[in-house]
């Protein structure tokens, strides 16, 4: 039953991806759309970006702090280990998670409520292709601005590391940017942004996915909407695992 | 001119239309009707292609509107307007932007020739003023009216409404067909009519499709309701008591 219903959506999926790749009705509307998802994906979520962020690198540092506390490995390799993990692994996975529950639930909805409220069907009789004007613009938005916040993540995040570590003195100042300086690898930040790029298009296009083919009342879309976080997550965590295999 | 041809639609095992064969006329309000469940969304449904039919298919002139492509169809569509029952006006647009929407899409009309068509389609609706207003802010006979101009908006051939007078008081319920009358004989288009408004049907029913179960039960204009003796039509439009007694006070002036 289970792989059946899994072929069935990402059938469907498939469908609903290759009916947005068609030639806009007018460029001008997909461009305003795009740059209207752009500001609520990009500067909306850039506070809960940022709280997070900040945590990510202070909960790293501290860690790795207490674990290198009494072995002969050098404290400025805190520096070193929150900027790699940081930018491989924390800042595009979480942040994406993140943005999966934020961004993710909020297209679901949207596009969902459009649904019930039968916009969609008036856009369609309009003669729109409903899945190129409603879903191409948030995807090209997310794409270009998600690996922005996740830079802007790896970044915070290491600032975050700063404080909880130099600030009550556990590291010097000194010793954190040696760390943060010492065996850079320019790939790494090539990987990041890779990852960011893939987990955007996931989370946007599963979420949409889930409020297109919406049907029912006030329940079905609270479903659809958790649904798009729920296999949004699972996801980001797969091709997680799949990028690391590929790139590392 | 629409045709329907034999056109039967199931979801799973429910049968909800079973072979339906009629013609929907230009220049004239064609309505269909039924109670609940009749299948009447449904067949208005297909005839958008909203729904793709079990079996049968329906013409738009000649056109078969089921063998053409997405791309195809998404042409016919732009000759289409429709009134959705719950308005399905963008709330996050005002008045002016739902109206314009159809026109920023596909027309390069100048912006201030838009200005002047959503102008136009609002004072046809008797709606002047109101652009900068969201459909929150006004009422639900206005938000109606606004539906109707958004709907008229590309000049479109064929005009679908469904259930247009649903939540309004009978007077505005009135105003909204006799509005919809108008413009398609004014315009001389296509309107299909989805109602169980038995005002409607009396006041502008030129064309009338009666449904139940999924079949059509009765054909005819408002002229032939009264003299009809259908049971299914009268167990629809004669409902309760009252328009029973006045039906038959009717008919005995008629027949002096």
């Amino acid at each position: 039953m289970l792989p059946n219903s899994m072929l069935y959506h990402l059938g469907r999926y498939t469908l609903l991806l290759k009916s947005t790749v068609a030639r806009p009705e007018r460029f001008s509307m997909y461009y305003k759309e795009t740059m209207r998802q752009m500001d609520a994906i990009g500067v909306g979520s850039v506070f809960i970006v940022l709280l997070i962020s900040v945590f990510i690198g202070m909960v790293t540092a501290v860690q790795f702090a207490d674990q290198l506390g009494d072995s002969f490995i050098p404290s400025y390799y805190i520096g070193y280990i929150v900027r790699d993990i940081t930018i491989i692994e924390m800042a595009p996975t979480i942040t994406c998670l993140v943005l999966a529950g934020k961004v993710g639930s909020n297209l679901a909805a949207e596009i969902g409520g459009m649904r019930q409220k039968e916009h969609i069907d008036a856009m369609e009789i309009m003669g729109v292709n409903t899945a190129a004007y409603l879903v191409m613009p948030k995807l090209i938005a997310a794409v270009l601005v998600i690996p922005l916040l996740v830079a802007i993540s790896a970044f915070v995040s290491i600032i975050g590391g700063y404080i909880a570590t130099v600030l009550p003195g556990d590291l010097s100042h000194t010793e954190y940017v040696l760390g943060l300086r010492s065996f850079f690898v320019p790939r790494y930040v090539f990987i990041m942004f890779v990852k960011a790029a893939v987990f955007a298009f996931l989370l946007t296009s599963v979420s949409c996915y889930f409020g297109y083919y919406v049907r029912g009342g006030s329940i079905e879309l609270g479903e659809a909407s958790t649904s798009a976080v729920v296999v949004s997550n699972v996801l980001i965590l797969l091709f997680d695992f799949i990028i690391a295999l590929l790139l590392t | 001119m629409i045709r329907t041809e034999n056109i039967t639609k199931s979801f799973g095992e429910n049968e909800v239309l079973k072979g339906i064969t009629t013609e929907f006329y230009t220049g004239k309000p064609n309505l269909i009707i039924g109670s609940s469940g009749a299948g009447k969304t449904v067949l208005l449904k297909l005839l958008i292609g909203l729904f793709e039919p079990s079996s049968g298919t329906v013409y738009y002139g000649d056109t078969d509107l089921f063998s053409l492509t997405p791309k195809e169809l998404r042409t016919v569509r732009m000759k289409v307007g429709m009134l959705f029952q719950g308005n399905a006006l963008f709330d996050s647009m005002t008045v002016e932007e739902n109206i314009r929407f159809p026109m920023d899409m596909f027309t390069r009309m100048t912006a201030k020739e838009k200005s002047a068509r959503v102008d136009e389609c609002l004072e046809m609706v008797n709606m002047e003023g109101i652009n900068k207003r969201y459909p929150s802010e006004v009422s639900g006979g206005m938000q109606k009216r606004v539906g109707i101009a958004r709907a008229m908006v590309l000049e479109p051939e064929y005009l679908f409404c469904d259930e247009p007078n649903s939540g309004l008081d009978p007077q505005t319920s009135i105003l909204i067909d006799e509005l919809i009358c108008d413009l398609t004989t004014r315009n001389n288009i296509t309107t299909v009519i989805n109602t169980h408004d038995m005002n409607s049907v009396m006041g502008i029913g030129d064309n009338i499709l009666l449904l139940k179960n999924g079949l059509v039960a009765w054909r005819g204009d408002k002229s032939q309701v009264l003299e009809s003796d259908n049971q299914t039509l009268e167990d629809f439009i004669f409902a309760s008591p009252f328009l029973r007694r006045l039906r038959t006070d009717a008919l005995k002036l008629r027949n002096g």
